[in-house]
C-alpha cells in the first residue's frame, strides 16, 4: 500500500485490495502502448526546420487530399447524422418484425474488418457490380470517385451515430411528449421543441465521432476511391505513399498534422460533452 | 367549465383498468381521485385529459363532446407526477412554450408573452428563478413551474396527477394550502389524483374514492367522513378498529370477546363491526356491553392525544387496535405497557355480511351513560 | 392499445420511415454483406475451399489467430486493471486517464502503425537498439502484435468502467468486510457483475484484432507468406486481380463478424434478462 501514497494522499486507508497493482499495471501500459510511440514521431518531426515542416505539409497533392478528405467526411457524417437518427428512432419508438436482427446489424461495420468492407464496396459499387451498374444506368458514378469515398467513410461510421443516439432517445420520458401536448403542441412541434433538442447534444456527439473516425478512415476507403492525385486521394494514403518512398520525415509531417487534428477533435467532443453535461444536470 | 363523464371505461388487453363508471364534475369545483394504486384514478384523470382513449362512453367539457377531441385541442392544464419539466429549456421558456406553439392567429406577440410568463412567475413566486434550468431547482419549486405552465394558456381545466407525491411533508402542506387559494382565486375546475386521505380531505370540494376501476363514493369530505358507504372506504381511511362479529344469538362473538347490540333484526346477523379509535374507551374491567380483553402494547404521546396499541387476549383481529385518550384520561386511569384491559365501543358501524350500502350506527351505552351499566 | 399521446405513432408516419430506414439497410449494409459470401462462392464450393487452402492463405489465417490469440489477453488483463483503478478509488488524474484511453479511437491506423514504425524502425531510437542486438520486431509478427494491441487496447476498458461505475463498490467493501481475500472478492463478487460484459469486451477486441488493415499494414512489410495477415492477404490477391480468392479469404473474416453480431446480441439479451430479473427481485422486496 506504501506505493499508493505517492500518486494520492489517502485520508484513509483503502479498503479494496490491488490499488498499486492495478493502477500500476495501467499507467505503465498506457504510458508504453499509447505514449512511448508518440516519442518517435517527435523524433522524426524534430529534426526539421519550421519552413520545411511547412513545405511539406502544404504540398498541393497533399492539401487536395485534405479537401478530399475532410469533404468526403464532412459529408459522410451529414448522412450518417440523417440515417443514424432515422435508424435509432425506429429501433427505439417502434415494434417490427426482424427488428431485433435490424439492431445488430447496425454493429456490422464495427465488426467487419475494414479491407474487406473495402474490397466489397468497390466491387459492388464498379460499373460491373449489383449496385454500380444500376446506378450508373441513372449516370451516378460512385466507385473510383470521391462519392465513393463518400460511401466507405458513411458505411464504416455508421454506428457511431445509432449507438449514441439510442440510449438518450429511450430515455426521453413519455410524460415529456404528452406536456407538450397538454400544451397544445403537435407532433410536429413537439419533435422540433422538446425531443430534438435533448436528441441534439448526442446526436452532434455522434455525428462528430462519425467525422473523425472517417477522416482516419484507411481500409474501407482506399478500395473504393481509385486513389487518382488530387481527385480522390485521401490524406491517410498520402502518408501511405510517403512511406512507401522511404521518405520517414515527410510521412511524419503529415501523420502530425492527421494526428493533432483528431486529439483535438476527441478533445472538443470530451469538453463541449462535459460542459452540456453540466448545465443540463445543474452543476 | 364542468366536466361530464357518462359510462367511461377502459381496458389494457384484458385488464380492465375502468369499469363503466360515471361522474359529474361542477363548474368551479376541486374534485379528488382517491385510492390505491391500481385502482384506476390515474387511468380516469388521463381520459379525461385525452392522454387516454376510453374504450366506451363520452366526455363533455360544459355541453361541448370531447370525447374524440385530441388532447392538443382539449386545452387542458395538465401537471404530470414528475413535473415533466423541459429539461433543457430554461424556467420562463418551459413556462412560455403553450404560447410558443399556439396557432400563428391566436398566438400573443413576444412582447406579451414574455409579459404573461413574468405575471405567472409571479403568481407561483418564482419570478427570480426565469433563467435557471429545471434541473437547478428544489422539488416544489419544479412544482410550482409546472403548474405556472400548465396555467400559461388559461385552461379552464386543471388536471393534477399525484401534484405533491414527491415532496417532503414540510412543503407539501405548504403547497396543498397554496393551490388551493389559487383555485380560489382563479375559478378554474381541478381534479388531482392522490392515494392520500389527508391531501383528498383537506383540498376537495369532493372525494372520488374509488377500487378496482370502480367509483366507491362520491361525497364532500365530512360526509365522507360521516357516512362512508362501504367497507373499502371505511378501511381506506384508516384509523379504525376491525372487529369480526358473529351472532350467537345473543351477542357477537369472536373467541373470548363479545359486544352486545341493540336489540334490532338488522345487527343480529354476522358482520364486521368497525369503530374508530377516538371512539374507543379502555377500562379495567369488563362490562356487560362489550368485553374485549386486550394487552397495552405501546402508548404514544402525540400531541394532544395519546395513542394506545392494544393486542387482542384470546380473539382475532388482522391488525393490532388503537385507541386515542386524551391526557386526562390516560393519567386518570394509569395504563402502563403490559396491562390487561377492556376495550369499549362508544360508537359502532356495522357492515352486515352480504348487505351492500352504509353501515348500521350504533351507540353505546344504550341508556343514557353512567345508568344501569354495571362492570362485570 | 391505442395511446395516441406519442409522437410519431400514427400508422402512416411509423410504417413510411420504417421502409425508408430498410431501404437504406438494405443497400448500405444488407447486399454488401450477401455479396461477400456470393463472390466467395461464384464458382462454387470446390473452388472455394481451393482458394483457402492455398498454403499463403493457410499461413495469413494462422498469423491472425497467433495475433488475436496474443493480443486478447493482454487487452483483458489491461482492461481489467485499468477499470478497477479507475472505478474503485479516487486519486489525482482519474478523468485524465479514462479520456487517455480514447486516444486509440480518434488515431488514424495508419498514424498509429506509422508511430510505431518510427519508434521500433530501424531509424528510431529502440529500433536501433533492437537493431544492433539483433531482434526485428518491425516488418515481423512482433510488430503486428504491438500495433494490434494499440489499436484494441480501449475495448475491454471502455465496456467494464461505466458498468462498474454504476455498480458502485459496495458489494466489494461488503465483502471485504467479510473477510474475503482479493481472489474470493473478484472471483465471487466483481466478476459474476461485470462477466456480461467483459466477454462483450473480449468479443469487440477479437474482431478488431483480427481485422485490423491500415495500422498492421503499415509495420508488417505485406512479406507473403511471412507478415501476411488475412486482410492484408485479402488487398494483396484484391489487387493480384484474384477476386474469388480475395473474397474466399474475406468470407472467413465476414463469417467471423457475424458470429460476432450474434454473440453480441446474445450477451445483450443475457444482460437485459439478468437485469429484469434483478428488477423483478426487487419489485418482491
Amino acid at each position: 500500500m506504501s506505493g499508493s501514497h505517492a500518486v494520492s494522499r489517502p485520508k484513509h486507508q483503502r479498503v479494496l485490495p490491488g490499488f498499486a497493482i492495478s493502477l500500476g499495471v495501467s499507467l505503465l501500459f498506457i504510458s508504453l502502448i499509447l505514449l512511448l510511440p508518440a516519442t518517435g514521431l517527435v523524433m522524426q518531426t524534430k529534426g526539421m526546420s519550421l519552413s520545411e515542416y511547412w513545405y511539406v505539409i502544404s504540398d498541393p497533392r497533399l492539401v487536395a487530399s485534405y479537401k478530399v478528405t475532410v469533404g468526403s467526411a464532412f459529408a459522410a457524417s451529414l448522412f450518417n447524422g440523417v440515417f443514424g437518427l432515422l435508424l435509432a428512432w425506429i429501433l427505439v419508438r417502434y415494434q417490427f418484425p426482424g427488428k431485433r436482427i435490424l439492431d445488430a446489424l447496425v454493429d456490422l461495420p464495427f465488426a467487419l474488418p475494414t479491407a474487406v468492407a473495402g474490397i466489397t464496396l468497390a466491387t459492388l459499387y464498379s460499373s460491373t457490380g449489383w449496385l454500380g451498374n444500376l446506378l450508373e444506368s441513372i449516370g451516378i458514378k460512385v466507385a473510383y470517385t470521391p462519392l465513393g469515398i463518400i460511401v466507405a467513410m458513411a458505411f464504416t461510421s455508421i454506428p457511431f451515430v445509432v449507438r449514441t443516439v439510442q440510449p438518450v432517445l429511450e430515455e426521453i420520458s413519455q410524460e415529456e411528449e404528452e406536456a407538450g401536448m397538454t400544451l397544445g403542441a403537435s407532433d410536429w412541434a413537439v419533435f422540433w421543441r422538446v425531443i430534438m433538442p435533448s436528441l441534439r447534444p448526442a446526436l452532434l456527439v455522434g455525428v462528430a465521432l462519425s467525422f473523425t473516425r472517417s477522416l482516419g478512415e484507411f481500409g474501407a476507403v482506399i478500395f473504393i476511391a481509385g486513389n487518382m492525385p488530387y481527385v480522390s486521394e485521401i490524406t491517410s494514403l498520402m502518408i501511405f505513399v510517403r512511406l512507401q518512398e522511404f521518405d520517414f520525415p515527410a510521412a511524419s509531417a503529415i501523420a502530425s498534422v492527421v494526428l493533432l487534428t483528431s486529439l483535438s477533435l476527441l478533445l472538443i467532443i470530451n469538453l463541449w460533452q462535459g460542459a452540456y453535461l453540466r448545465r443540463i444536470h445543474g452543476k | 367549465m364542468s366536466i361530464r363523464l357518462d359510462n367511461i371505461s377502459k381496458q389494457f388487453g384484458k385488464f380492465e383498468a375502468l369499469s363503466p363508471l360515471s361522474l359529474d364534475i361542477n363548474n368551479g369545483e376541486m374534485i379528488g381521485l382517491l385510492g390505491p394504486s391500481g385502482s384506476g384514478k390515474t387511468t380516469l384523470l388521463r381520459i379525461i385529459a385525452g392522454l387516454e382513449n376510453a374504450n366506451t362512453g363520452t366526455i363533455h367539457f360544459g355541453d361541448h363532446d370531447v370525447t374524440n377531441v385530441h388532447v392538443r385541442e382539449r386545452r387542458v392544464g395538465f401537471v404530470f407526477q414528475n413535473y415533466a419539466l423541459f429539461r433543457h429549456m430554461t424556467v420562463a421558456d418551459n413556462v412560455a412554450f403553450g404560447l410558443q406553439v399556439m396557432e400563428r392567429a391566436l398566438r400573443p406577440s413576444p412582447a406579451e408573452m414574455s409579459k404573461r410568463v413574468k405575471q405567472l412567475l409571479e403568481i407561483v413566486q418564482l419570478g427570480h428563478l426565469a433563467a435557471r434550468y429545471p434541473e437547478q431547482l428544489s422539488g416544489g419549486q419544479k412544482q410550482r413551474i409546472a403548474l405556472a405552465r400548465a396555467l400559461a394558456t388559461k385552461p379552464e381545466v386543471l388536471l393534477l396527477d399525484e401534484p405533491f407525491g414527491a415532496l417532503d411533508a414540510k412543503v407539501r402542506k405548504d403547497l396543498r394550502r397554496w393551490l388551493r387559494n389559487l383555485h380560489d382565486e382563479l375559478g378554474f375546475t381541478s381534479v388531482f389524483v392522490t392515494h392520500d386521505q389527508d391531501e383528498a380531505l383537506e383540498l376537495s370540494d369532493r372525494v372520488v374514492v374509488m377500487s378496482n376501476g370502480k367509483i366507491e363514493q362520491v361525497d364532500s369530505p365530512v360526509e365522507l367522513y360521516a357516512h362512508p358507504n362501504s367497507r373499502f372506504v371505511f378501511d381506506f381511511f384508516g384509523n379504525v378498529n376491525q372487529f369480526k362479529a358473529n351472532w350467537n344469538n345473543k351477542h357477537w362473538q369472536n373467541g373470548n370477546a363479545f359486544i352486545l347490540p341493540p336489540v334490532a333484526e338488522a345487527t343480529q346477523k354476522n358482520g364486521y363491526l368497525y369503530v374508530r379509535s377516538h371512539e374507543l374507551s379502555l377500562s379495567k374491567k369488563a362490562n356487560s356491553q362489550a368485553s374485549l380483553p386486550c394487552k397495552v402494547v405501546a402508548i404514544n404521546p402525540v400531541g394532544a392525544e395519546v395513542r394506545v396499541e392494544l393486542s387482542p387476549i384470546g380473539w382475532d383481529t388482522t391488525e393490532l387496535w388503537e385507541a386515542k385518550l386524551t391526557h386526562q384520561v390516560l393519567n386518570e386511569q394509569s395504563f402502563s405497557r403490559g396491562d390487561e384491559v377492556y376495550a369499549t365501543p362508544q360508537v359502532g358501524y356495522f357492515f352486515a355480511d352480504g348487505v351492500r350500502g352504509e353501515p348500521i350506527i350504533l351507540r353505546w351505552p344504550f341508556l343514557a351513560p353512567g345508568h344501569l351499566m354495571f362492570d362485570i | 392499445m391505442s395511446t395516441p399521446s406519442r409522437v410519431g405513432e400514427q400508422p402512416l408516419v411509423k410504417w413510411s420511415l420504417i421502409s425508408i430506414a430498410l431501404f437504406f439497410v438494405t443497400i448500405l449494409l444488407i447486399i454488401p454483406l450477401l455479396s461477400i459470401f456470393q463472390q466467395a462462392f461464384a464458382s462454387g464450393l470446390a473452388t472455394y475451399f481451393d482458394n483457402l487452402s492455398e498454403p499463403d492463405t493457410l499461413h495469413a489465417i494462422g498469423l491472425t489467430l497467433i495475433v488475436a490469440l496474443l493480443t486478447v489477453p493482454v487487452n483483458l488483463v489491461f482492461g481489467v486493471m485499468l477499470a478497477w483503478a479507475v472505478t474503485r478509488f479516487e486519486f489525482i488524474g482519474r478523468k485524465f486517464l479514462i479520456t487517455l484511453i480514447d486516444i486509440p479511437f480518434a488515431v488514424s491506423p495508419v498514424v498509429a502503425g506509422l508511430l510505431y514504425l518510427l519508434l521500433y524502425g530501424s531509424n528510431g531510437w529502440i529500433g536501433e537498439w533492437l537493431y544492433e542486438h539483433d531482434l526485428q520486431v518491425m516488418f515481423a509478427w512482433p510488430g503486428i502484435v504491438l500495433v494490434t494491441v494499440f489499436v484494441t487496447c480501449p475495448f475491454v476498458a471502455r465496456e467494464l468502467i461505466p458498468l462498474m461505475q454504476q455498480q458502485g463498490r459496495s458489494d466489494e467493501e461488503a465483502a471485504v468486510i467479510l473477510g474475503a481475500s482479493w481472489w474470493q472478492l473478484f472471483r465471487r463478487v466483481t466478476l459474476p457483475n461485470i462477466k456480461w460484459a467483459l466477454i462483450y469486451g473480449v468479443i469487440l477486441t477479437n474482431a478488431r484484432a483480427v481485422g485490423e488493415f491500415g495500422a498492421v499494414a503499415v509495420v508488417s512489410g505485406n512479406i507473403r507468406g511471412e507478415t501476411n495477415t488475412l486482410p492484408l492477404h485479402v488487398q494483396l490477391l484484391y489487387e493480384d486481380y484474384q477476386s474469388e480468392a480475395a473474397f474466399a479469404s474475406a468470407s472467413l473474416l465476414a463469417f467471423i463478424a457475424l458470429l460476432t453480431l450474434i454473440l453480441k446480441a446474445f450477451v445483450e439479451w443475457r444482460q437485459e434478462r439478468n437485469h429484469i430479473n434483478e428488477q423483478d427481485q426487487q419489485g418482491e422486496l
